[in-house]
């Protein structure tokens, strides 16, 4: 029995290994990318079959760490590298951090279809998810009244704590200097956020842009009580009129080889920029990439 | 002539003894079986090593006993001043476990005392299909279940705004732990001697007098220690709490509340957080007190069995 | 003459009503894996073809199959068994056919016990640790495998224990007698005949491993990969925890297709077990004592 499966997995794993002569760049760090990164390198593979991109996430930290020691080709990052981590990699690696911005990512706030809430200003966003922050029932704000929701409490839905999108919810609400209320549902992903706030009329939830479907409403935001209140769209992410909006950015040590710059060119292209849009973010405005 | 048979291997034979002991190739062979066999007690110093390993730079450093265990504050990656309070994930991790305890240990002991007493031998093996079939289930289709079944029937039977809370978790993992209880608490009921039902019978008992004052009494130890493995594999099942909880950190005021478990923490934040930093260190932390709370569940559950035995 | 009195007449009715009692009770709680497989049936039904089971996923993984992830637990699983099945066998022989009834044995048994017991996400941060930080094997298909083999252990030699028990102790005296050591006697004797019984165990924690996720979360498993693992120092995709990424993470994906993937992966958890109760049973009535 033991012989037959021997075998039987030596039969198996032969079967699995014939394209032996691919080039695999690795591709590893912002889980807010991955997504993203992962469509793309599923698409790539029919541009140019001779190259496989691994993808793997665990945050925007590791994949600088992973620069930084020379075991990545691509870092994604959700955020830009720090000067300290530009000199630490130079000394690591001998190459200067070459950095392009592959596209962008904007924040939707969004609110149950029956929540009569249009929009919101940032204080009031903070106001609710802000630690010290004293919006709990929907009526704290403006008066709203919820219909189906029983007690009018508002239900808070986040995401876990060391999540990029967290991070970049927390600092564009609330600066950098304070922290968001405990007792949000932290869940593991923007589709769970998104079921979830479908189903909850009390529930108010964040998650990028394009992720958002017909059965949860977005809200405009207020930069401040003054200005006009912006619909989160493609076009106002790229004009960064939208504020909760920011750039994704590829990093590789020094120039890349050719066959990284040919990927990451073809980032740009029509075809990478519509699977961008699908994925649920916004293409980097023209003329940012880098080079 | 007079032959004399042997209840022990034949090292002890005559021809063996002249000869020496065993061959070598034979003695290499027992030695790796000892090995072997000890390699349990091995994995289990292991598993304790490496996660104290991990931990010892946090435990040593930022961990605050007070602050660890007594403070609700779980702000691992705050900007303002990272804290480590694990109470909010303690209370969620106790109230999940007694609840689905309250719902599973009456259903199941029942259920183990019907199949194990009143039902006859082809239906006993259709049920015992049906328990070993209940616990492959695996534990993220449970999560799957509770976010797209149990979730909208708890909003719509209790008119509450979220299904996705205590109960939900607590109905989840009473069916999750119903397969162990039931057969354990078998097993316990059938380890009573057929003498002892004989014996009552023939006073007269009815199979509930013999039930609940023959069998319960001598199967108690055994009884109380299937609960307790079911207590065990509540505390520890991770994905389904992950999922069903709604995960938010805070005292749960009702069971329609959402919290948030030990080992739910440990699964959503260990992939983001980077290897070796504080909160990863952390995390390890969280390990070793669930590592010590099963270890001393388990062993309360073998010194009942054994208790039994004796 | 013997009428039975009214008290017992009583006591028969109460009986009776307690054994529907608990036969309803019973039957009520296996209604939720019936009514839970039904469900997984009607609304994943649809998406499954043989195309769903053999296409890799694409488009972010909202379309096309799940190929790669049946790939993935298929690896993790025979690699697991692998080193878990001679293990806790030999861990098991060792537990019966030698050791003493003292201290160390005894220790020994509540190390299993303990093992059994310990949370899967416990096993994770051990196998973290220990294979893939501490002997460097990254995350990978070996690291991932290696943590689900320590799980299974104490299910191997808990059923391989008792299979092995269940040879009666003649057999083992008769080989003693015609001057069989104690090696020979569990080579040609105790282990032939109770192979159909380690079978049954090991194929039930096949079953068990193919659907565990906590434990290979962070020790060798990739949301996504665009080829197969070539090597067990690869990382590869399996079923659950592609469940747990298309139900919770990915936007997008068509509403059966989490359904599907769950009931792929429970069909193939069940007919592991279905063919380790068929095992069971067929040895059950061939055997000779």
């Amino acid at each position: 029995m033991i012989r037959i499966i021997i075998c039987l997995f030596f039969l198996f794993s032969m079967g699995c290994s014939q394209n032996q002569n691919v080039l695999i760049i690795q591709n590893k760090g912002s889980d807010t990318l991955v997504n993203l990164a992962q469509a793309w390198a599923e698409d790539y593979k029919n541009v140019n079959p001779q190259v496989a991109l691994a993808v793997s996430g665990g945050g925007s930290g590791t994949g600088i760490a992973a620069l930084i020691n020379g075991t990545v080709d691509i870092a994604n990052s959700s955020r830009a590298i720090k000067e300290e981590e530009r000199v630490e990699a130079r000394k690591n690696t001998g190459h200067d951090v070459k950095e392009f911005i592959v596209g962008m990512d904007a924040l939707a706030v969004f609110v149950h279809p029956s929540n009569p809430l249009q929009g919101l200003t940032i204080e009031e966003v903070a106001c609710i998810y802000g630690e010290g922050g004293t919006c709990t029932h929907w009526h704290d704000i403006r008066g709203v009244k919820v219909p189906g929701c029983k007690d009018n409490k508002i239900i808070r839905v986040s995401r876990q704590s060391n999540s990029g999108t967290y991070q970049y919810f927390r600092e564009s609400i609330l600066g950098k200097k304070r922290d968001l209320k405990l007792g949000s549902m932290d869940l593991n992903g923007s589709r769970e956020s998104i079921d979830l706030v479908e189903k909850t009329p009390c529930a108010i939830g964040y998650s990028g842009m394009g992720y958002l479907n017909p059965r949860v409403r977005a809200l405009c935001i207020k930069k401040d009580p003054q200005s006009n209140c912006i619909h989160p769209t493609v076009e106002t992410a790229m004009n960064k009129s939208y504020p909760i909006s920011r750039e994704l950015y590829m990093y590789t040590s020094g120039y890349p080889s050719e066959r990284v710059k040919a990927y990451l060119d073809w980032t740009q292209s029509e075809r990478a920029q519509e699977i961008t849009i699908k994925a649920g973010y916004v293409p980097a405005p023209k003329g940012q990439y880098g080079n | 002539m007079e032959i004399k048979l042997t209840e022990t291997p034949p090292l002890t034979m005559e021809w063996r003894k002249k000869k020496g002991s065993k061959p070598t190739g034979e003695r290499i062979i027992e030695a790796l079986i000892k090995i072997a066999g000890v390699s349990s007690i091995l994995l289990i110093g292991a598993i304790l090593f490496f996660i104290v390993k991990e931990s010892y730079p946090f435990l040593m450093g930022a961990f605050d006993f007070k602050e660890f265990f007594f403070s609700t504050e779980w702000y691992p990656a705050s900007v303002v001043k990272i804290r480590y309070g694990i109470l909010a994930l303690l209370c969620g991790t106790v109230m999940v476990t007694v609840l689905s305890m309250l719902i599973a240990v009456p259903l199941g002991l029942a259920c183990a005392f019907y199949i194990s007493e009143f039902c006859g031998p082809r239906l006993r093996e259709i049920y015992k299909i049906l328990i070993e079939f209940l616990a492959a289930i695996p534990s993220v289709v449970w999560g799957f279940i509770a976010i797209m079944m149990i979730n909208p029937a708890i909003i719509k039977l209790f008119n509450v705004p979220i299904g996705l809370n205590i109960l939900n978790a607590s109905i989840i993992l009473a069916l999750m732990s119903l397969p162990l209880i039931i057969s354990v608490g078998e097993d316990a009921l059938r380890a009573v001697p057929e003498t002892y039902r004989e014996a009552a019978e023939a006073l007269g008992a009815t199979k509930w007098e013999i039930a609940t004052k023959v069998l319960l009494p001598a199967a108690k130890n055994g009884l109380m220690a299937a609960s307790l493995l079911g207590v065990g594999r509540a505390l520890g099942e991770t994905m389904a709490v992950l999922m069903a909880t709604g995960h938010s950190i805070q005292i749960p005021q009702s069971i329609f509340e959402p919290g948030r478990t030990l080992t739910a923490t440990i699964a959503a934040e260990l992939g983001e957080s980077p290897k070796g930093g504080e909160h990863y260190q952390a995390l390890f932390a969280i390990g070793l007190v669930l590592f010590c709370l099963s270890f001393i569940v388990n062993l309360t559950a073998d010194l009942l069995i054994r208790g039994k035995r004796q | 003459m013997f009428r039975p009195s009214n008290h017992l007449i009583l006591k028969e009715i109460k009986e009776k009503k307690l054994k529907n009692l608990l036969s309803t009770v019973t039957f009520f709680l296996f209604l939720p894996a019936l009514i839970i497989m039904l469900w997984l049936f009607v609304k994943g039904s649809s998406a499954l073809s043989l195309d769903f089971l053999f296409m890799d996923p694409i488009e972010g993984m909202t379309a096309g199959g799940i190929f790669p992830t049946i790939v993935g637990t298929f690896w993790l699983v025979i690699i697991s068994v692998l080193v878990a099945c001679p293990l806790g066998v030999i861990a098991a022989i060792y537990l019966s056919e030698y050791a003493k009834d003292n201290t160390l044995t005894r220790i020994i048994r509540l190390a299993i016990l303990n093992l059994a017991g310990v949370p899967s996400i416990v096993h994770a941060l051990f196998g973290l640790g220990a294979f893939v930080l501490f002997l460097k094997m990254g995350t990978s298909i070996l690291a991932a495998s290696l943590t689900l083999s320590v799980m299974n252990l104490p299910v191997i030699i808990t059923s391989t224990l008792e299979s092995l028990k269940a040879v009666p102790q003649s057999y083992r005296e008769a080989s003693w007698n015609v001057g069989a050591s104690r090696l020979q006697t569990i080579r040609h004797i105790v282990l032939p005949n109770s192979i159909p019984g380690i079978l049954t165990g090991v194929v039930f924690s096949v079953g068990r491993s193919a659907g565990e996720t906590a434990a290979i979360l962070f020790t060798g498993v990739a949301f996504y990969l665009p080829f197969l693992p070539q090597s067990v120092f690869d990382q590869c995709m399996s079923l659950s925890m592609h469940l747990f990424t298309i139900s919770t993470q990915v936007v997008g994906v068509p509403d059966a297709y989490p359904y599907a993937t769950a009931l792929v992966l429970i069909l193939l958890i069940l007919s592991m077990n279905s063919l380790a109760v068929a095992l069971r049973s067929y040895f059950r009535t061939r055997r000779k004592w």
